[in-house]
Order: structure tokens, then sequence, then C-alpha cells
């Protein structure tokens, strides 16, 4: 059981690390990643709510939807979770720890739309995983895209200072410095769990 | 009518001006077939869903408005991946969870935040028909360019002839973001050259 969830979580963050091999999460990955700063909060945020989210995603399908034979509305009724989640998230912080959520600040809302959180959620179903594998890939998951963004990040601060052709400023070698992260997270791949 | 259909195609092309729904774009475009079908599951989802946020946009309130929206986006979603399911088994198995993934595409929100919930509902189609299409183009763009560079191939018939060495690179993760990054390039260099002609 140990081992099984060991390799859940190595592999979740390095070998199929949800920004750069699968995919998922690209918009706040390439639109919170100018600071180092500013993606540790993204990335604390969503780590927060993605562990959440798949133990009660994984609740609501075992114990509702499958139970009932629902499961066609696994998707409304993960995106409505979700949504209700990061309100929850959001007004906790609010009382509880100001400092934090003044940090976070609108980045909390945009987690709803984030789809590595839908994402994991339909994936621990997929994946037939149980209630604590569910939760471990949710958080392995997401600390695997909090490194990617704040090892981005660190990489777009250099970029600011450095001579880029007029044609690629911005948003083209962004992405390109993605793929070349991406590169490098290929290597993972060669691991044998 | 035109103006509003073009807009979405060329003016304010939702991947190469807006760059909004990259995850599915950099995700599922490792063929044209799968971009091409990603690009239609996501117009049809565009349409239906504008149209009906047009029709209740007077009787939603303002508070719970993208809630709303999120509901119909996501009841549209299950109808197209429950039809790909039954109709497409083979396209629907190879798109995986980037189908039930259409609901968090940003494109589709900002269509109904943007357009949807001001307009009536032929305009809306409309603009959710062009959008659709913009999108489209964006993933077969993308997606010829990855299947002719790492598979030599075009909706699998060979192009580039038998001695072709295959760049798989282009069909792994990492050419995708290179690629896309390339082609965002290009486009910039052809918008300076007719802004230097104008």
């Amino acid at each position: 059981m140990l081992r099984e969830v060991l390799v859940i979580s190595i592999s979740a963050i390095f070998i199929e690390n949800f920004v750069l091999v699968k995919f998922l999460g690209i918009c706040p990955f390439l639109g919170v990643s100018k600071k180092i700063q500013t993606a540790v909060g993204m990335g604390m945020a969503v780590t927060f709510v993605m562990a959440m989210s798949s133990a009660i995603t994984w609740c609501i399908d075992t114990f509702v939807l499958q139970k009932f034979g629902l499961d066609y509305l696994q998707t409304i009724a993960f995106i409505l979770v979700i949504a209700a989640l990061v309100q929850l998230v959001e007004m906790f912080l609010q009382k509880m720890l100001p400092a934090l959520y003044n940090a976070l600040g609108i980045y909390l809302p945009l987690i709803t739309t984030n789809c590595a959180v839908l994402g994991s959620a339909l994936l621990n179903i997929q994946n037939e995983y149980n209630f604590i594998k569910s939760v471990v890939f949710g958080a392995s998951a997401a600390i695997g895209f909090t490194l990617a963004i704040v090892l981005f990040a660190g990489v777009r601060e250099r970029l600011e200072f450095s001579d880029i052709p007029e044609f690629l400023k911005g948003f083209p070698i962004a992405l390109i410095t993605a793929g070349l992260i991406s590169i490098a997270f290929l290597g993972f791949s060669g691991l044998q769990l | 009518m035109k103006k509003t259909f073009l807009n979405g195609v060329i003016n304010e092309n939702p991947t190469f001006v807006q760059l909004l729904g990259m995850c599915p774009l950099l995700a599922v475009t490792t063929s044209v077939i799968n971009g091409i079908g990603m690009g239609i599951s996501a117009t049809v989802v565009l349409i239906f869903s504008n149209v009906a946020i047009s029709l209740i946009r007077r009787l939603v309130p303002d508070k719970i408005r993208i809630a709303s929206y999120v509901v119909v986006i996501a009841g549209f979603v299950t109808l197209v991946d429950l039809i790909l399911k039954a109709y497409l088994p083979a396209l629907s198995r190879s798109l995986g969870i980037f189908i039930p993934l259409i609901v968090v595409n940003c494109i589709i929100l900002a269509r109904a935040e943007a357009f949807a919930s001001k307009n009536g509902p032929l305009k809306s189609a409309l603009d959710g028909l062009g959008m659709g299409l913009g999108f489209t183009i964006g993933l077969f763009t993308l997606s010829s360019v990855r299947e002719i560079i790492g598979n030599g191939t075009i909706f699998g018939i060979s192009v580039l002839g038998s001695n072709y060495q295959p760049a798989i690179m282009a069909i792994l993760p990492p050419g995708a973001f290179i690629l896309l990054g390339l082609i965002l390039g290009v486009i910039n260099i052809y918008k300076a050259r007719r802004k230097g002609n104008a």
C-alpha cells in the first residue's frame, strides 16, 4: 500500500507532470508566472484546493453518483463541487488567515477554471483510485504544478533582461521556454518505479 | 451578421489573438484527426451554450450568472461526451479527459460572459460558430504542423515519402510548446510586415 502510494506520488510530480506532460492547468501556468512570489502563492492555493477537491469529489462519486447509477452527471457535479469549494476556501481564508488571503488575491477565484482541478478529479475516477490514493494523487499533481510554475517563473524573471528577437517577445518566447523545461522533464520518463 | 461571424474567425481568433483555450490546444494536437475532433466538439458546445445563455440572459440574477453559465455549459458538454462515446468511441478514447474538460475551456465561458449575455440568440449562435471555427483553425494549424514533422503524415496519409525520418519530438509534449511558440512568432512577423506597409 505504502509503496503504491509513493509510486503514485512520485509519478504525478515528476514523470507525468500535470503542466509539462499532460497539459493541464496551462492558463495559470502562463498567466501567473511572471514573478516567483505570485507563482508560489498560486501553487499553494492550487495544492490546497486540489487535495480537498480530490477527497470531496471521490466521496460524492462513490457514495452518491455510483450508488444511484448517475455516473453521467460526473462532469456537472464535479464542477459545481469545485466552484463551491473554492468559494468556501475563499471565505474561510478571508476570516481566519487574512494575510494569506490578501497574498493570493484574485488567484483564488481563478482556481475554479483551472482544468488541473477538474482533471485530477476525473482522473481519480478513471484510474479507480481509492480514497487515500485519490487524495495523494490530487496533492502530488498539485505539487508537480507548483514545481513547474515556480521553475518557469524563475526562468521568466531572467528573460526580462535578455535580448530576445522582436517577433518572439512575450508569449512566443514563454512557450518556447516552457518547451525546453518540458524536455528536461522528459528525462524523468526513464525512471523505473 | 457577417461581421459577428468573421470576428471570431480572424480578428479575435481565440487561439492566435486571444490566446485562450491553451490546454486542449497543446494536448490533443498530436494528430490532425484529434485536433479537428476537438474543434468540432468545442464548436458544438459553443453554439448551443451561447444560444441557451442568450435565451436565459434576462432571467438569471447578476450575482449567480457565472455559476449558472457553468451549469448550462456542463450540460451540453455531457451531451457531446455521451454522443462521442456512443458513435465515435475511438475518437472519444484518444481525446480522453479533454472532452469533459471542455467545461473549463476559457473560450466558452468568455463568450458566454462577453457576448451571449448581451446579445440575442441568433447573433449569439453566429458568434459561437465563428469562435468555434477560429478555435478549430488554430487546432488544425498546430496539429498539421505536428503531424507532418513528427510523423511525416497528414490525416494518416504519408506526405513526405518513405525516406523521411520523423522527428518524434514534435509529437511529444515539448514539441507542442515550441512549435506553438514558433507559429505565434511567425504570425507576429506577418503582423509587423503588414503594419509596415500600411
